[in-house]
């Protein structure tokens, strides 16, 4: 779906920001509002295309550089922090083979940080697209992640 | 009016409801503390450096944020509100490129005065702070984010003030960073380069590109033949750089510094002001009278001009085809003048100091050159680079002797003066414009209406029966209400005066820091003092404009006048974006 007929649902209203962002980033294949789009979408709305900057850069949900497939988003708060046995992040890095804001070369798997995503008494956490998995230790972030290899062959 | 009675530090106090609790102290001679806080701006509470304790409060309380009540107890300064702020302003330092010797805001910067007022002698906090580029890429304006703090005035100014938002916050948590839209160079953005910006950055994370190297440069070359010329807003300005009061008048000492520093010749800008009263004042009855476009705009300042090109391409020929007064100075400065005093004009080096960031922008444009190669105005100073040369040479200026400026461009008016003034141009090519078509002398020269801090400001004229309508704008927000009428076809208006920066260029931005609408009110009773006091006030008047006319230019609007002192713009906005 073109962005011009995901903006056609919305009011040119500035509270529709949030809502038209998300909308449009959970169709595109790879994940990210582009510079383009920042622009049309701005410009929908009468906005400053700073503006949508800032909110799209303010929310770990999204990105404005293209994705892969999964996105692995690690809590970096601090009950994550410090009730961590293991280092979720440099687990991940080690077993994909890249670093933070970083995508896999077969554009399968990003991995970001997130701010909080409420699980702190459960954790360490992490979000891999819409699904929480808590209480991580080495072992369970391999069999996660091999599970969405195993997904993607 | 509900007033609040509270106790701060022991001293019991009555104040307005609703009044911030920093507000409150300070009525009562107790300063607190603060750095993202700014007179005028908006409150952000970002930094939180203003923290007091309240009687029967968990936590500390942001002061700038909270408003008093009834019964409150306060303490501005207990033990634990100064381990909080100590902390707070080390935390700020562990992610600051602390280079302070050689940062050109040394020992005026607001966060190295916070720490030395907080006996802040060792950092408890490893440093955290990563390098990132400098951007540099433009004539103006220097932002480093290696030295920003994250207060966010600079974001509040640039969308609140001046409605241009081209720079914003990116990210959130610590990652936090104040950036260019689409993280591009300002030159890239559509910034006016007003530098509003650097005028309230707390510290030296945005200021202006300083060129005073380039000045004692030439001033050190026997081949060169330096000369300055000083805008009008600098003379009431000056001043506060070298230790005097707000608003004090410092012409004739000024142009005594700049003798000592070694200026050749030290003219006043104020003299091609009143010659752009002159071409503009005729543009504006031609373009009534053979059915030009209409309203027409000034095209003095060159933020707006900046900002035409860019958001308001369409409507460019409304605008004046006059230079400023400052590229009037540099186009005679390598024509005239250098004829007059039998020099080659590649042997003249023109300097200007202006309340402006955006001058020494157009100063680079390519258009403001007489011979087509070399740049009419060789550097442009703001206010606080002539204030450090001024500092740098050591000069005692309070017990300077008053000089005059040089001739032949240094007689001037009342009308020139006033340009530095929000509705200053406008009042100046009334009385001129008045005068000439109604050809009998205006009963009273002083526009009452067109003065102050007013957004917009109105007045009608009488020309030959007509009444003619013309406002006055300043910040470039009220620049686009005005803007926006002109490009829809329903501006009332015939003439509008344009300027980018609050109150005028008093307000610039290269203006001394600290400016807030109570300065920029001083500045402008000390630019009408300026004004009443000149024996001639009306630019028509000028005999050394007159004379210029006589024996150079011929007339206005003429052939030479027209190769010499107008210029035409461009459509910059090649993005068709919406800033």
């Amino acid at each position: 779906m073109l962005l011009k007929e995901v903006l056609k649902k919305y009011q040119r209203k500035e509270d529709n920001l949030i809502e038209i962002l998300l909308d449009y980033q959970a169709i595109k294949s790879n994940h990210y509002i582009s510079k383009e789009e920042i622009i049309e979408i701005a410009e929908y709305l009468s906005l400053p295309e700073s503006k949508v900057c800032s909110v799209l850069t303010f929310y770990t949900f999204f990105s404005d550089k293209p994705r892969g497939k999964h996105i692995i988003q690690v809590c970096k708060d601090v009950p994550c922090y410090i009730s961590s046995q293991v280092n979720v992040l440099k687990t991940i890095e080690k077993e994909l083979g890249i670093r933070v804001n970083e995508t896999t070369q077969n554009q399968q798997f990003t991995l970001e940080f997130t701010s909080c995503i409420g699980c702190c008494e459960a954790g360490p956490a992490m979000r891999i697209n819409d699904k929480i998995y808590t209480n991580l230790t080495a072992d369970k972030i391999k069999a996660i992640l091999s599970e969405y290899r195993v997904y993607m062959q | 009016m509900k007033m609040v009675n509270l106790i701060i530090n022991n001293v019991k106090v009555t104040v307005e409801e609703n009044t911030s609790i920093l507000k409150a102290a300070k009525k009562f001679n107790m300063n607190i503390p603060t750095l993202c806080y700014y007179e005028d701006l908006g409150i952000k509470s970002d930094c939180r450096v203003c923290v007091v304790q309240v009687e029967g409060k968990k936590g500390l309380v942001s002061s700038c944020s909270t408003p008093v009540s009834e019964g409150m107890v306060v303490y501005t300064n207990s033990a634990r509100v100064l381990n909080a702020r100590k902390t707070i302003v080390e935390l700020i330092l562990s992610n600051h490129d602390v280079k302070c010797t050689t940062c050109i805001k040394n020992m005026r910067c607001e966060l190295q005065n916070l720490a030395k007022n907080l006996g802040i002698d060792e950092n408890r906090f490893p440093s955290v702070f990563e390098r990132q580029p400098i951007d540099d890429n433009n004539p103006s304006i220097v932002r480093d984010p290696n030295l920003c703090i994250k207060c966010g005035r600079c974001v509040d100014v640039c969308n609140n003030v001046q409605g241009t938002s081209v720079l914003a916050f990116y990210g959130r948590g610590h990652e936090t960073r104040v950036s260019a839209v689409f993280d591009e160079h300002l030159s890239d953005a559509f910034c006016t380069l007003c530098g509003q910006c650097a005028s309230v950055c707390p510290v030296g994370a945005i200021t202006e590109k300083d060129d005073t190297d380039l000045v004692w440069k030439a001033l050190a070359d026997p081949n060169k033949h330096v000369i300055v010329q000083v805008a009008p807003a600098v003379r009431v300005s000056l001043g506060e750089e070298v230790g005097q009061k707000i608003g004090t008048i410092v012409t004739g000492k000024m142009v005594s510094a700049m003798k000592i520093l070694g200026f050749d010749q030290v003219f006043d800008t104020d003299f091609t002001a009143d010659l752009t009263i002159l071409e503009e004042g005729n543009e504006l009855i031609h373009r009534i009278t053979n059915g030009g476009v209409l309203p027409m705009m000034t095209s003095c300042c060159p933020g707006w001009i900046n900002f035409a090109e860019t958001r308001y391409p369409d409507i460019l020929d409304h605008i004046s085809s006059c230079k400023s007064p400052q590229q009037m100075f540099g186009s005679l400065a390598k024509s005239f003048y250098p004829q007059k005093i039998g020099l080659d004009p590649k042997d003249i080096f023109v300097v200007s100091v202006m309340p402006c960031t955006a001058k020494k922008y157009e100063a680079k444009r390519t258009e403001m050159s007489v011979d087509g190669e070399n740049p009419d105005i060789d550097v442009v100073l703001t206010t606080r680079e002539l204030g450090k040369m001024i500092k740098q040479m050591g000069i005692d200026f309070e017990n300077l002797d008053e000089k005059p400026f040089d001739s032949p461009f240094g007689i001037t008016t009342g009308a020139g003066a006033i340009f530095g003034a929000t509705g200053g141009v406008m009042e100046a090519a009334i009385r001129t414009v008045y005068e000439v078509v109604n050809k009998k002398p205006l009963e009273s020269l002083d526009f009452k209406e067109l003065r102050g801090l007013e957004g917009i400001k109105e007045a009608e004229i009488n020309l030959n029966g007509t009444m003619v309508k013309v406002a006055v704008a300043h910040t470039l927000s009220m620049a686009k209400v005005l803007s926006e009428q002109v490009r829809n076809g329903t501006s009332p208006y015939t003439f509008i005066e344009i300027m980018t920066c609050p109150g005028g260029c008093i307000g610039g931005g290269g203006q001394p820091y600290g400016t807030t609408n109570k300065t920029r009110l001083d500045r402008i009773s000390a630019i009408y003092e300026v004004d009443a006091g000149m024996p001639l006030r009306k630019s028509h008047e000028n005999p050394e404009v007159l004379a210029l006319y006589k024996d150079f230019l011929k007339e206005p609007l003429g052939k030479l006048s027209h190769h010499l002192l107008h210029t035409y713009y461009h459509n910059r906005n090649n993005k068709s974006q919406t800033r």
